[in-house]
């Protein structure tokens, strides 16, 4: 920092971004790691060499948090701050603020590799982390907010670019969320009990965890995807007016899909149908959004063949699609009959997970990293392309797997003999999903490969360039 | 369920506020110029900035 802020002329922060993005290569490849390691444990259960803390139970937790709030977290803190000083034409707002979050954000982490393992948890999906760290998470989360909202306040750019209100919104929910989740009782430094209980536990667990994937995993992504499609493939979104009205539709609509979660369960059945409802609804800006970022190459599509950068982005968003119609399909009461509890769940969350989440950020990385390195592209382009085909290779397999698992066991389980007895002891449908998980295990490792083929071209780019500071824009009298 | 008590007003509430910011960018001027904001982004990081497009209230002489 010290190197930007000695430039007389007021460059861009871009201390924290570099770091963030270093950070999401390194955490990717940590949550893949523990994430093909545990599909190898279900797949061969004694993997776990009868140590508690390599116990599936334990790893889980540790691989959702290190994917999506290690991986992807950093990815979007790298991002958003990149986007809002560009789009912004000023200098991050308190830049010693924004190093706070990187290192705030990453004692997060590795408190939660650390007390994960332990068996200290919530109990909570994707909020598992105990309280002391729940507090953390806090402070770290409002102090980007303060970044972030600073910086669009000092903005030299009178128009708010629409990925800064996808980002924003992104913060600000996942403040609120995290926050009235998170409320516990602590009995101890290691152990607290929810301030809810049972099913209204579940609801507002629910109510989180969906909006999770709502304003974490899709809105904070989609602001990645409305500033680096465009810069990378040179060309404007198809329509800005409807990327404006995507994003609105978006807000307005997320909140209240999360009962979809626990339909059948002691909730009120008109609350998950109003669940259902409203995940129905999301379909339509859902596609608005998709289509509007594919067409974006409308005229272009030879770049399409050239440019493997564009390969992670645009195909990530035909994976958006692909979830995005899958999800409200599934919360149909009548399909969620069939697909819930079973792996056809794991496999739409991994298409949404590995597909859009992954590669828009990997895309956006590879966009970042030459930049934040003095570099104007990265040290061997032949390997991104590798690393496409390779993860691409590896998602299919991982969710076409699934898929047949998850509706074969949904079929085995509710098959009935004509007296009323089940056809299928639940051993079976586990013995059954047996060359499904194997599968599924090829398809992570390839997926890790390519994530590996990664983290060496980012190490090879960053040790061969220098960061260059990259000044503010003068600005310039009008013409007209 | 009580707890549908406090997440439909908090949902509620939530709408309010949106639909608040949602006035604010409408009545500032954010969707006036929208076949032009798309393309703006795409000039190189450094590149001079018209004043048309600055904020009112920053005067071009003022450095962030």
């Amino acid at each position: 920092m010290t190197q930007e802020s000695a430039a007389s002329q007021p460059v861009f922060s871009d201390w924290s971004v570099r770091w963030f993005s270093l950070a999401a290569v390194l955490w990717g490849v940590v949550g893949m790691l523990v994430g093909v390691f545990i599909a190898a444990e279900l797949t061969w259960p004694e993997l776990n060499l009868g140590i508690p803390w390599l116990s599936y139970g334990r790893l889980r937790p540790l691989h959702t948090n290190a994917v999506i709030f290690a991986f992807g977290g950093c990815a979007l803190f790298a991002s958003s701050y990149y986007v809002v000083q560009r789009t912004s034409q000023a200098r991050l707002f308190l830049p010693k603020l924004a190093a706070f979050t990187f290192w705030g954000w990453q004692a997060v982490i590795v408190a939660a590799a650390i007390t994960l393992p332990l068996g200290i948890t919530q109990g909570k999906e994707y909020a598992e982390l105990e309280w002391p760290i729940d507090i953390l998470i806090a402070i770290v989360w409002v102090s980007y907010a303060v970044v972030f909202f600073g910086t669009i306040a000092v903005r030299r750019v009178r128009h708010i670019y629409v990925a800064n209100w996808f980002f924003g919104a992104f913060i600000l929910a996942v403040a609120l969320l995290h926050i009235v989740n998170s409320a516990a009782i602590p009995v101890s430094l290691t152990k607290s009990y929810s301030a809810y209980a049972g099913v209204q536990d579940a609801m507002v667990q629910w109510w989180y965890g969906h909006n999770a994937v709502g304003f974490f995993l899709t809105a904070g992504f989609l602001g990645m995807m409305y500033y680096f499609i465009p810069k990378q493939a040179g060309r404007p979104v198809y329509s800005y007016r409807l990327s404006i009205v995507h994003f609105w539709a978006l807000i307005f609509t997320y909140m209240w899909a999360g009962p979809h979660h626990l339909h059948y369960t002691a909730l009120p059945d008109w609350a998950q149908s109003v669940g259902m409802l409203f995940s129905l609804v999301l379909l339509a800006p859902s596609w608005g959004g998709m289509i509007n970022g594919i067409m974006t190459l409308s005229g272009a599509w030879h770049k399409l063949r050239d440019d493997p950068i564009l390969k992670f982005l645009i195909v990530s968003l035909s994976f958006y699609g692909m979830s995005t119609f899958e999800g409200p399909m599934m919360s149909i009461k009548t399909v969620n009959a069939l697909s819930h509890y079973t792996d056809w769940t794991i496999g739409h969350v991994h298409s949404g997970a590995l597909g859009w989440v992954g590669l828009i950020s990997m895309g956006t990385l590879y966009y970042l990293v030459p930049r934040m390195f003095g570099q104007t592209k990265m040290f061997s382009v032949r390997a991104i392309e590798l690393h496409f085909w390779i993860a691409t290779v590896g998602i299919v397999l991982y969710i076409a797997a699934m898929w047949i698992a998850g509706v074969m066991q949904g079929l085995m389980w509710r098959a009935v003999n004509p007296d009323g007895t089940l056809v299928y002891s639940f051993v079976e449908s586990v013995k059954a999903t047996f060359p499904f998980y194997v599968v599924r295990l090829a398809g992570g490792l390839l997926y890790l490969a390519g994530m590996l083929i990664m983290a060496w071209n980012v190490v090879k780019t960053a040790t061969s360039g220098r960061y260059a500071p990259v000044p503010v824009p003068a600005l310039r009298p009008t013409l007209a | 369920m009580d707890i549908l008590y406090l997440l439909i007003p908090l949902s509620a509430l939530l709408v309010l506020a949106l639909l608040g910011v949602f006035g604010w960018a409408l009545n500032r001027g954010q969707f006036d110029d929208l076949d032009d904001e798309g393309r703006r982004i795409l000039g190189a990081d450094d590149a001079a900035l018209d004043q048309a497009q600055t904020r009112a209230d920053r005067s071009p002489q003022e450095s962030p």
